[in-house]
């Protein structure tokens, strides 16, 4: 073999090097272009024109009017000529008027006259007679931005995220004073927690993914954002140094906790908004409860350093305040989009944290000459798990 | 503290009553949103909504928009009038033939402003032309179907089993290209009605294949202004329930264009149910009461002084009545939820002199008035 063949890849120039890799683009146009112009010899495969319509967020803004939001869900233009509430027909506007696009959008306004405390439902008509129906379980005026309502509701969140936070924060100085071997017992009880938040944050995501139009795949979503979350939320931890570990891992805890409570608020304040809100003071002492011991797992890697005062009320602030945060957004701005991304993400970042917790338990275990699938771990786990389990019955309905 | 525990103790009789929307209640309540007696306590309820904003006479409670009858190829207004006496002859015995063509026809209907209906058809509409003979006459109807499916027609009244129009006697159902001549005398006379009987029947009624068969009686009826009214349904998403109710196919036609009668005369109704999906339906007269003949069979009332009726599947009446008042009234089922969703008209009242303008405001001619009050005079055509 001769040795001086010319390697093309390394004698090529850079503009030819840019043409290869060009090249298969222009002819996906090519083909793309004669797919769309043409349609390739398929058209008598294109069949009968198929309508989707996703009904998003309905508002009661004022007595006798309801507003929707809709998003043309199908392959094709549609167009919505007829509305029907509470199966008769009515009059009504959309704005912007006319056809839908494919992924275009809309905001029906009927005047209805329609009853405080009651149901109702809203079937839309379109020109192939095909029906859309959503409801309104309980309707009541839909809350409109206002200083008391925006106090009262960031007291809700208040209730819900950062005074539990706090209160589970203050068995700190008795957790000090435990054995080496009953704080791996609050660690695994830490992960326990964590195991349960994360379901809970996963079927959260899905309640809110499965109202989002089809094309933006909530299910597939929420999973790719939650691996990506725990990817990234890995290559930062492994490049911190094992001395500030403890108080960071804290502070992760923290964070993803913090997500699954925004989503926790943005519930809340969407259920309101919805005039659903199955969460009175009643509810509220509930969820009280039931995340007191999210403060326990936030603490628990810091026994054996105290960072001071200032660092406590700032792993609470990002625990527990996004509670508050996520009642505003739900009850006034609520995104289901944004929503399903923010819990995919909390997801993420409780994986992340369950796994470092996971392996403190680990290493602490085995520095003690214990089983790792012992007997104390798994009590510790299976009551973090049953606490919250337990918890929850106050809350579920 | 031990006010809170009060509250929190007669909520629980409010979890009680019904989770969801107790619930709901004390969750509306802990934010002072609602309240606490508003969806209890309905004599504190806030006062009811006022008349919404942008509404059309009906309280908001229309069809937006207009359907194209031109390119529906039928108008509802022209249907309540348009008798079809068929082309005329005398048989050798002096009997008079009457002889129609009908062609089963698939063809997209607009039923509601903007919403289209795949429609199966007698001559291109629905529904299929007004039949209307003399009692005794001679019927000739020579039958195409120039459809993809199966279809037959089958006529109320007397008449030889082969000529039932339905699977299995005579011809049976008639194959898409062929075609068939049913033939039979007209009896009894009434109000009748005909449609396809191919199975599965309920699709193929309810996609609109039916029309009215009106057998006039040897002597006539008193002279009227007439009107037929068929009564029927669409089930746009084939759920198995109707999402629009009308009379002659367009949902509130007749509410958007009142139908022009003069007070004091003669106002006769031929009205036909031919609903699918529902059991019952019925017409129900504003400020009047009238006379009902049931299946049109008698030249008696079989009720007399109703202001309303009932009517099953497939039942037919006459009803009779005169206005002593001008003014726009409703007529409907007492059905509210067919009435909400499209059946429902007026009448437009009118003293004599302001008839022609009456007729005008409907966009109606001296034709359409013409063949109101001379429906009954069909069987001079040839007789
Ligand atoms: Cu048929």
């Amino acid at each position: 073999m001769s040795t001086n063949v010319p390697n093309p890849a390394k004698t090529g120039t850079a503009s030819s090097l840019w043409g290869l890799a060009i090249l298969p683009v222009l002819l996906l146009g090519a083909v793309l272009a004669y797919l769309v112009a043409t349609g390739g010899g398929l058209k008598g495969l294109s069949g009968l024109p198929v309508e989707q319509l996703n009904i998003g967020r309905i508002t009661l803004p004022e007595r006798g009017v309801i507003t929707m939001q809709v998003v043309n869900d199908s392959p094709q233009t549609m167009t919505i000529p007829q509305v029907m509430v509470d199966d008769a027909f009515w009059n009504f506007t959309a704005d912007p008027p006319g056809p839908i696009p494919r992924l275009g959008s809309t905001t029906i306004t009927i005047p209805y006259p329609w009853v405080e405390g009651e149901a109702h439902s809203i079937t839309l008509l379109s020109t192939l007679g095909a029906t859309f129906t959503a409801t309104i379980p309980v309707a009541t005026l839909t809350p409109q931005l206002s200083g008391s309502l925006f106090a009262r509701f960031g007291l809700v969140g208040l209730y819900v995220g950062l005074v539990p936070v706090l209160l589970g924060m203050l068995w700190y100085p008795w957790m000090r004073r435990l054995s080496g071997r009953a704080m791996n017992f609050i660690l695994s009880l830490t992960v326990g927690l964590l195991v349960y938040l994360a379901i809970g944050t996963w079927l959260d995501a899905q309640e809110f993914a499965v109202g989002l139009p089809a094309f933006w795949q909530g299910t597939p979503a929420i999973t790719l954002i939650a691996v990506l979350t725990v990817g990234v939320l890995l290559a930062i931890s492994g490049k911190r140094n094992a001395d500030e570990q403890p108080l960071g891992l804290s502070y992760r805890i923290a964070t993803g906790i913090g997500l699954h409570n925004l989503g926790e608020g943005l519930a809340i304040g969407a259920a309101f908004a919805m005039g659903e809100g199955a969460l009175g003071t009643f509810l509220i002492l509930g969820f009280t409860l039931h995340n007191i011991t999210e403060g326990i797992g936030i603490v628990a890697p810091l026994v054996k350093r105290n960072p001071g005062l200032k660092q406590f009320f700032l792993l609470a602030l990002i625990a527990g305040g996004p509670a508050i945060l996520g009642t505003w957004i739900g009850g006034f701005a609520f995104n289901p989009v944004l929503s399903t991304v923010f819990l995919a993400i909390g997801l993420g970042a409780i994986v992340q944290v369950v796994w470092e917790v996971g392996q403190l338990v680990v290493r602490n275990t085995a520095r003690l000459g214990l089983p790792v699938a012992g007997w104390s771990n798994f009590g510790g786990f299976t009551a973090g798990v049953a606490l919250m389990y337990f918890t929850a019955f106050m809350v579920k309905f | 503290m031990s006010r809170w525990l009060q509250s929190l103790l007669s909520r629980r009789d409010v979890l009680r009553a019904g989770a969801g929307s107790a619930a709901a209640l004390v969750g509306a309540q802990a934010v002072g949103q609602v309240p606490p007696a508003a969806a209890m306590d309905h004599t504190k309820m806030p006062p009811p909504a006022t008349s919404p904003k942008g509404h059309g006479e009906h309280g908001g409670n229309l069809l937006v928009g207009t359907v194209d009858h031109v390119r529906n190829g039928f108008d509802p207004m022209q249907l309540l009038t348009d008798w079809d006496g068929g082309k005329v002859s005398r048989l050798p015995n002096g009997q008079t033939l009457r002889d129609y063509t009908i062609t089963a026809q698939e063809k997209e209907i607009e039923i509601a402003p903007g919403v289209f209906f795949p429609a199966w058809t007698y001559n291109g509409r629905v529904p299929g032309p007004t039949l209307r003979c003399t009692e005794g006459d001679r019927l000739r109807i020579t039958f195409f179907n120039h459809t993809s499916h199966p279809h037959t027609i089958h006529f109320h009244g007397v008449h030889a089993a082969e000529m039932d129009g339905v699977p299995g006697a005579g011809p049976g159902e008639i194959q898409p290209g062929a075609s068939f001549v049913y033939e039979f005398d007209a009896e009894p006379f009434g109000c009748h009605l005909y449609h396809c009987h191919a199975t599965s029947l309920k699709r193929h009624i309810h996609k609109g294949m039916y029309g009215a068969f009106i057998v006039d009686p040897r002597g006539g009826r008193p002279p009227a202004r007439e009107f037929m009214m068929l009564q029927n349904a669409f089930d746009t998403n084939f759920d198995g329930a109707n999402e629009i109710y009308a009379v002659n196919t367009v949902g509130f036609e007749f509410a958007r264009r009142p139908i022009p009668v003069k007070k004091g005369e003669l106002i006769r109704l031929y009205l036909i149910n031919i609903l699918e999906f529902d059991l019952i339906n019925g017409f129900h007269l504003h400020a009047n009461f009238f006379n009902y003949y049931d299946t049109g069979t008698t030249l008696e009332p079989t009720s007399r002084i109703v202001d309303t009726i009932t009517q099953g599947q497939g039942q037919r009446g006459i009803l009779e009545f005169r206005y002593r008042f001008t003014g726009q009234f409703m007529f409907h089922p007492h059905i509210s939820e067919f009435t909400e969703l499209g059946w429902m008209g007026l009448f437009n009242v009118v003293e004599s002199a302001n008839y022609a303008a009456a007729l005008k405001d409907a966009g109606l001619d001296a034709a359409w008035d013409r063949r109101a009050t001379q429906g009954s005079t069909v069987k001079g055509q040839g007789a």
